[in-house]
C-alpha cells in the first residue's frame, strides 16, 4: 500500500501539468514542427518567438496595456470598495441590505451585456481606446465583489476596536488608516486578488472599448493568423508569459488567500 | 470631577434601549452596574463616554455640559468584555496609543508604558503582539491601554466575564489595587450579584433599561427597594411567592403561617408579595423562628461544599442554598425551612415594605 501512494498524486499533477507543458513546449518550437510532427520536445528548439514577442511592439505593449489597466482598475476596486465596504458592516441604514444585495446582481449579469451600452457611452465621451475605459469598465464587476469581500473581512473585526480607538483618542481616519486597514490587511489582499484575477482574465469588454492603444495582451493573442500565415509558436509563447503575472500574484498572497478562506467569506 | 446624568435616555427607532435616568457618580468612587444581559449596561456605558449620543437629556462633567463633546475631546477609557486590542501593533504600542495621540514627548511614553506594564506583569511581553498573548494577557494590555493616561472616567464593562475561573480571581483582587490612588470615577459592570459585593463601592441595578436603584453595594443588597433591584442583586433568583396577613399572621399557601412579627404588625391585611434569598432557605433548622415549609424536589447541585436545591410548592419554583452536601431524590418530598426574619415583603406594585427600621441582612 505504501508503495503505491505516491502513484494518485504523481498521475494527477501530471494530468494537471500536461496543457502548461504543452503550451511551453509549442512556445520553443517552429509553427512548421507544430503543424508538422507530433513531438514531445522541441526538435528544433528555438528562442525566436520570445524575442519577437519583447521585440515587437504589437506585441509587448498588449502586456504593459494589460498591466496598465489591470493594476489601475484594481486600486482603484478596492480603494471605493474600502469606505463602501466599512459603511455596511458598521452602520444600519434605510435599505441597505437591498443595496447590499443590489451591488451582487451586478455580477450576474455576462460582461457581453454591458459591451455595448459601454461601447456608445465611451466613444461619446471620448474615452474610447484607453486604459481608464477598461479600467472603469472591470470596476462595475470588481467593486461589488471587493465590497462583499471586505465586508466579511470588516464583520469579523469587533465594533468595540473602532469604539477603543475613539476613547483613546485616535480621529475616525487615523484609526481607519492606522488601525482599521492593517487590520484587515489579509481581506485587502484576497479583493486585491480577486480583482486582480478577473481584470486580467477578461476578455471581451477589454476587447471591444479598445483598438490599437490600449488594446490587451488577451486581444492580440486571440489574432490566431496575421499576414505571414499561422504562428502557432509565437502564440504559445505569449500564452506562457500570460500565465506569469497570474502565477505572481497568486505566489504573493497566497498566504493571505488561505488565511482569507479561513476567516472571511471568500 | 463629577459625572452627571441628567434624565438623559436612549431610543433607537421606537425600541427604548435606556428610560430616563438621573445618576451622579462622584470622583474617586467605584460604582458597579449590576444587570443581566440586555438589561442596558453597555448603552449606558456609551451614553457616560460620549460613544453614543443621547436622544433626550444631558452628560454633565466636571460641572460643564459635555453631552455634545466628541468621545475623542473627552478624557475617559474603556475595557471591553471582548479582549480589544489593536492587532498590528505590539504590546507597547498598544499601551502607548493614547499616549502617542495626545503627543506625550517619547522618554515620558517610554516611562509611562514601563511603569504601567510592571504593574500589570506585562514588561516581558511588550515587543509581542496582541495575538500572542494569553486571554488574561491580552486583557492586561487592554486595561494597561486604559489606565495610562490618567483618564477622569475609566469605563470596565465585564473586562473580567470572558477569562477563565483562576484569572478571573487573579484579576479581580488587583482591580481595587489599581485605582486605589486615582481619583477618576470607575464604572464597572457586571452580571454577577457576588462580584458587586465583593468590590463594593456604590451599585446601580438595571433592568430593561432602568436604573432601578442606586447606592451603595451593601445598603443595596440589604434594603433594596423594589422588588426588581432585590430579584437582579440575588444569585441564585430570589425566592418570591405571595403571602396573605391576616391579623397578626402572614399565611402562605394556606396552611403555611407565621407570626407577622413587630415589624409587620400594622400593616393592613391584604394581599402581598414575599421574598428570600436562596441561602435564607435551608434544609437544616437554623433558628426556632425558621418556618418548616413542604416541596417537591426537581434538582440538586452540589458543588463540593454547597447544595443547591431546587424545589416546587404549589408549582411555584424555590430555590435554596446551603452549606454541606444534602443530597435529595428527585421528585421526592422534602421540608425545607425558611428564615423568615431575613425575608422581604412587596406590596401589589414590588415596591419594598418597610414599616421598621431594617435588620441586618
Amino acid at each position: 500500500m505504501k508503495r503505491v501512494s505516491w502513484i494518485v498524486p504523481t498521475l494527477y499533477i501530471i494530468l494537471l501539468m500536461l496543457p502548461i507543458y504543452w503550451l511551453l513546449n509549442m512556445s520553443f518550437k517552429t509553427t512548421n514542427e507544430i503543424l508538422g510532427a507530433f513531438t514531445l520536445w522541441p526538435r528544433d528548439f528555438t528562442f525566436e518567438n520570445y524575442v519577437t514577442i519583447f521585440t515587437d511592439p504589437t506585441w509587448y505593449m498588449g502586456y504593459v496595456n494589460s498591466l496598465l489597466y489591470v493594476s489601475f482598475n484594481t486600486v482603484l476596486s478596492v480603494a471605493v470598495a474600502l469606505p463602501a465596504a466599512y459603511a455596511f458592516s458598521r452602520y444600519r441604514f434605510i435599505g441597505d441590505k437591498h443595496l447590499f444585495f443590489w451591488l451582487l446582481t451586478n455580477r450576474m449579469a455576462p460582461p457581453a451585456v454591458f459591451a455595448l451600452p459601454f461601447f456608445q457611452l465611451y466613444s461619446a465621451v471620448g474615452l474610447f481606446d484607453t486604459h481608464i475605459a477598461v479600467a472603469l469598465a472591470h470596476t462595475l464587476f470588481n467593486i461589488p465583489l471587493a465590497v462583499w469581500i471586505l465586508e466579511g473581512f470588516m464583520s469579523g473585526v469587533p465594533k468595540e476596536l473602532d469604539e477603543t480607538a475613539y476613547v483613546d483618542g485616535h480621529s475616525f481616519w487615523g484609526f481607519f488608516l492606522k488601525i482599521f486597514i492593517p487590520t484587515i490587511a489579509a481581506g485587502i489582499g484576497v479583493a486585491m486578488f480577486f480583482c486582480f484575477m478577473f481584470s486580467w482574465v477578461e476578455l471581451l469588454l477589454a476587447k471591444t472599448l479598445t483598438a490599437v492603444d490600449a488594446k490587451p495582451i488577451s486581444a492580440t493573442m486571440t489574432r490566431t493568423a496575421s499576414t505571414s500565415g499561422y504562428e502557432l509558436g509565437l502564440l504559445a509563447a505569449a500564452g506562457t508569459l500570460t500565465i506569469i503575472p497570474g502565477a505572481f500574484v497568486i505566489y504573493f498572497v497566497r498566504n493571505y488567500i488561505a488565511k482569507g478562506f479561513a476567516l472571511g467569506r471568500v | 470631577m463629577t459625572l452627571e446624568l441628567k434624565s438623559i435616555g436612549k431610543s433607537v427607532g421606537a425600541e427604548v434601549h435606556i428610560h430616563p435616568t438621573d445618576l451622579t457618580l462622584e470622583a474617586g468612587s467605584f460604582n458597579i452596574l449590576l444587570g443581566t444581559t440586555l438589561a442596558g449596561k453597555t448603552t449606558l456605558m456609551q451614553l457616560m463616554a460620549g460613544i453614543e449620543r443621547p436622544t433626550s437629556g444631558e452628560v454633565w462633567f466636571g460641572g460643564q455640559n459635555v453631552t455634545g463633546v466628541a468621545v475623542q475631546k473627552r478624557n475617559v477609557s474603556m475595557v471591553y468584555q471582548q479582549f480589544i486590542n489593536y492587532p498590528n501593533y505590539s504590546v507597547f504600542e498598544n499601551i502607548a496609543s493614547p499616549l502617542r495621540v495626545a503627543r506625550l514627548p517619547a522618554a515620558e511614553i517610554k516611562k509611562r508604558v514601563g511603569d504601567m506594564a510592571e504593574l500589570l506583569k506585562l514588561s516581558a511581553m511588550l515587543d509581542r503582539r496582541p495575538s500572542e498573548l494569553s486571554g488574561g494577557q491580552q486583557q492586561r494590555t487592554a486595561l494597561a491601554r486604559a489606565l495610562v493616561k490618567d483618564s477622569d472616567l475609566v469605563l470596565l464593562d465585564e473586562p473580567l466575564a470572558n477569562l477563565d475561573f483562576k484569572l478571573r480571581e487573579e484579576l479581580r483582587d488587583e482591580l481595587p489595587r489599581l485605582f486605589s490612588d486615582r481619583n477618576c470615577i470607575v464604572v464597572y459592570a457586571t452580571t454577577e450579584p457576588t462580584e458587586a459585593l465583593l468590590f463594593g463601592g456604590n451599585t446601580a441595578t438595571l433592568m430593561e433599561g432602568r436604573v432601578t436603584q442606586f447606592g451603595p453595594t451593601g445598603d443595596l443588597y440589604r434594603q433594596p427597594n423594589d422588588l426588581v433591584s432585590a430579584r437582579v442583586f440575588s444569585d441564585p433568583p430570589m425566592n418570591v411567592a405571595p403571602v396573605r396577613k391576616t391579623g397578626s399572621e402572614i399565611v402562605f399557601g394556606g396552611d403555611v403561617r407565621w407570626p407577622a412579627g413587630e415589624r409587620f404588625q400594622s400593616l393592613a391585611d391584604g394581599e402581598y408579595l414575599f421574598g428570600v434569598r436562596p441561602h435564607h432557605v435551608t434544609p437544616m433548622r437554623k433558628s426556632d423562628a425558621a418556618v418548616p415549609v413542604e416541596g417537591r424536589v426537581l434538582v440538586t447541585e452540589l458543588s463540593g461544599s454547597e447544595s443547591v436545591v431546587h424545589f416546587e410548592i404549589n408549582d411555584i419554583p424555590w430555590v435554596s442554598q446551603s452549606h454541606g452536601i444534602h443530597a435529595f431524590d428527585v421528585g421526592a418530598s422534602a421540608t425545607l425551612y425558611l428564615d423568615i426574619t431575613e425575608a422581604f415583603y412587596f406590596d401589589g406594585e414590588g415596591r419594598r415594605i418597610t414599616t421598621a427600621a431594617p435588620q441586618g441582612h
